[in-house]
């Protein structure tokens, strides 16, 4: 594979002013939440450095992550990104296919072993030895194991790459497993919302080739500067939740006036995300700016914390039958209640019966 | 005053006896020193703490109605929050005072926590409260702190249970705080551990019923022991001394 040349050499022949080239960078400076001198040392590093080497795998997902990584908004940046990374392998993006695209898989793995930033949209499924996701002819499993080994690092797109998601619901027939507990030697980057927001996405990848280090991640391995903060924190209908005035139905007065969304299930109180600071479409909104609660998609477990639209989560019983904590909590303190009053009634009837024995009865609680 | 009073009024700490037997009396006194001051008091404060937290932490999670005006006027919700909070941290911090409590105050102070799960005549004990407690016993063994049944009830569903909604509430909180806050330095490893925010608020809520059904079954036992059994219980946590009813001097 040809030396790829620097990414600002690259901006040129897309006929990228000089002018537009600072810009991008000052704005990707602001977006990583650095302070604006580090702006020259983005240009500095973009106008020396090599491209680095990207591998873009799919294992089990929708490609809703690479959907929303085509549309980052920020000034230049879908055609940008493109041509900074040297992209060498995607299904969705490349040119190749079949034998011609896995021979440049190949290729990457062999001459830029230990260089290449290896980024896994979707996950592995693990039973009936991986058989439930074939690329290329192989379970989508060895595939991984391969790149992963000869990867400077792995970058866990969307939350299939990194909690599972949807396949990894309950009951997980698939036995689909996020990269972190396949790969284990490798510094891993989640990246996780379904599909984690554009910007968010080109933001870690130009952090990683522009200050070629992983960004400073959080306790569960998500990049602090998107994933610090909860929607909750940030969320412009805070002040209705402090105030306590809530939409109590879909479209009531309260809906309309923009109440806050916590009695019709908002996950915003236990979602880390950027969506109500970096917002989707190149800001235009975000889920519960459109009236609609957050369903906490870049949380682990969040297909199994449903319904959606409603305040508590659904607890399955012994039983089968489904329910939530309050109303189990009811049904057990009727229950509990229930008998108590029985076993009153039973010991009044002993007593009454039985008077010599009363003050014998009785054993310290 | 007989002697047993005046010897398990000594202090034996954890070390001490280190298995929490309870102790079942042969031939008691007529009033024995069982709760000290410090149970007592903490006992009265967790009880308040804990009314306070079910409260406001079941309109945590199911909001009164909406309040009418600008939200500008109104702080209500964020109000229930705070008093939840802050009961919550008196409520923490009483815990580790009887934590630390159990370990240098007499034999009753830490049988709550330490069933002697280990023990067969223990739970032949247990067994013997059970059959006692659904009228096929027709005389009970004395004790001068838990009876064994008791004693697996307290640990099972509410120190467990309470030690649970404790650390899941403090990690809550410590969300509140930030993931830069040493709150959350202390206290965010229950997320890693319990995998998302969201299910710890299920468990901590779960918590709370818990320890709901164990208080109503708490308050019954305790008021029914005080009319039909052989000693004082309701005002044991009063005084602190446990009177044998069928004793004489
Ligand atoms: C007897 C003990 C306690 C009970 C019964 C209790 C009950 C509850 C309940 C029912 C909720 C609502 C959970 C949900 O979202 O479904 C809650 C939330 C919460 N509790 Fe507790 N709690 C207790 C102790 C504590 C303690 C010790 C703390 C620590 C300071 C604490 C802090 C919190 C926090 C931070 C929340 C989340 C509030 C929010 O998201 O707005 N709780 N509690
Ligand atoms: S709408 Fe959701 S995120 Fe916003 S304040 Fe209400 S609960 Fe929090």
């Amino acid at each position: 594979m040809t030396s790829p040349a620097t990414f600002y050499d690259v901006f040129r022949q897309q006929g990228i002013s000089r002018r537009s080239f600072n810009k991008f960078c000052s704005l990707t400076a602001a977006s990583l939440g650095l302070s604006p001198a580090f702006a020259s040392e983005i240009a500095h590093a973009m106008e020396t450095k090599r491209r680095t080497p990207v591998i873009w795998l799919n294992g089990l997902e929708c490609t809703c992550c690479s959907e929303s990584f085509i549309r980052s908004g920020h000034p230049l940046v879908s055609d940008v990104v493109l041509s900074m990374l040297s992209l060498d392998y995607s299904h969705v993006l490349m040119a190749a296919a079949g034998h011609q695209a896995e021979a440049a898989l190949e290729e990457t793995r062999r001459e830029h072993a230990g260089e290449y930033i290896l980024a896994v949209e979707g996950n592995p499924p693990l039973n009936e030895d991986g058989m439930f996701c074939i690329v290329g002819g192989r379970p989508f499993i060895e595939q991984l194991q391969e790149m992963a080994a000869g990867a400077k690092a792995v970058v866990a797109w969307g939350s299939c790459a990194s909690n599972g998601c949807v396949q990894a619901a309950k009951p997980n027939p698939t036995q689909a497993t996020p990269i972190h507990k396949v790969i284990k030697d490798k510094p891993i980057i989640k990246v996780p919302g379904c599909p984690p927001i554009a910007e968010v996405m080109t933001g870690v990848l130009t952090y990683m080739l522009t200050f070629d280090r992983i960004p400073p991640l959080d306790r569960l391995g998500r990049p602090k500067m998107f994933y610090g903060q909860r929607i909750h924190d940030k969320c412009y209908r805070r002040p209705h939740f402090d105030a306590g005035q809530f939409a109590e139905a879909w479209d009531d007065e309260n809906s309309r006036k923009g109440y806050c969304l916590y009695k019709m299930g908002c996950r915003g109180p236990t979602t880390y995300n950027a969506c109500s600071t970096v917002r989707w479409n190149d800001g235009v909104s975000f889920p519960i700016q459109s009236g609609h609660g957050c369903i906490g998609c870049s949380e682990e477990n969040f297909w199994d914390n449903g319904p959606f639209y409603e305040r508590l989560a659904s607890v399955h019983t012994p039983l089968g039958v489904e329910s939530n904590a309050d109303k189990i909590g009811v049904a057990t303190v009727g229950v509990i209640g229930a008998g108590i009053v029985a076993h009153a009634a039973a010991s009044a009837l002993q007593r009454a019966r039985n008077p010599d024995n009363a003050a014998k009865t009785g054993a310290g609680e | 005053m007989a002697s047993t009073s005046e010897s398990s009024k000594k202090s034996q700490g954890l070390l001490h006896s280190l298995v929490s037997h309870a102790t079942e009396v042969e031939s008691p006194a007529t009033k024995v020193y069982v709760y000290e001051t410090p149970v007592r008091l903490w006992h009265w404060v967790n009880a308040l703490c804990i009314v306070l937290l079910c409260v406001t932490g079941y309109l945590i999670a199911a909001p009164p109605p909406s309040v009418p005006g600008e939200a500008s006027f109104s702080f209500l919700f964020g109000n229930i929050r705070l008093i939840h909070f802050a009961a919550g941290e008196v409520l923490a911090l009483a815990l580790l005072y009887r934590v630390i409590w159990a370990f240098i105050g007499n034999s009753h102070a830490h049988q709550i926590f330490l069933p002697p799960v280990w023990s067969i005549k223990w739970w032949g004990e247990v067994w013997h409260e059970v059959r006692w407690y659904l009228f096929l016993v027709k005389v009970p063994k004395k004790y001068v702190g838990h009876n064994p049944l008791a004693q697996l009830a307290m640990f099972g569903i509410f120190v467990l249970p309470l030690f649970v909604s404790v650390f899941t509430g403090l990690a809550l909180n410590a969300e509140g705080e930030g993931i830069e806050s040493l709150w959350y330095q202390a206290f965010g490893w229950v997320f890693a551990l319990l995998g998302d925010s969201f299910t710890v608020h299920t468990i901590h809520h779960i918590s709370m019923w818990v320890i709901i059904v164990f208080s109503m079954i708490h308050i019954y036992v305790a008021v029914r022991e005080d009319i039909m059994s052989r000693q004082s219980l309701v005002s044991t946590m009063i005084s602190g001394w446990r009177y044998f009813k069928d004793d004489k001097e």
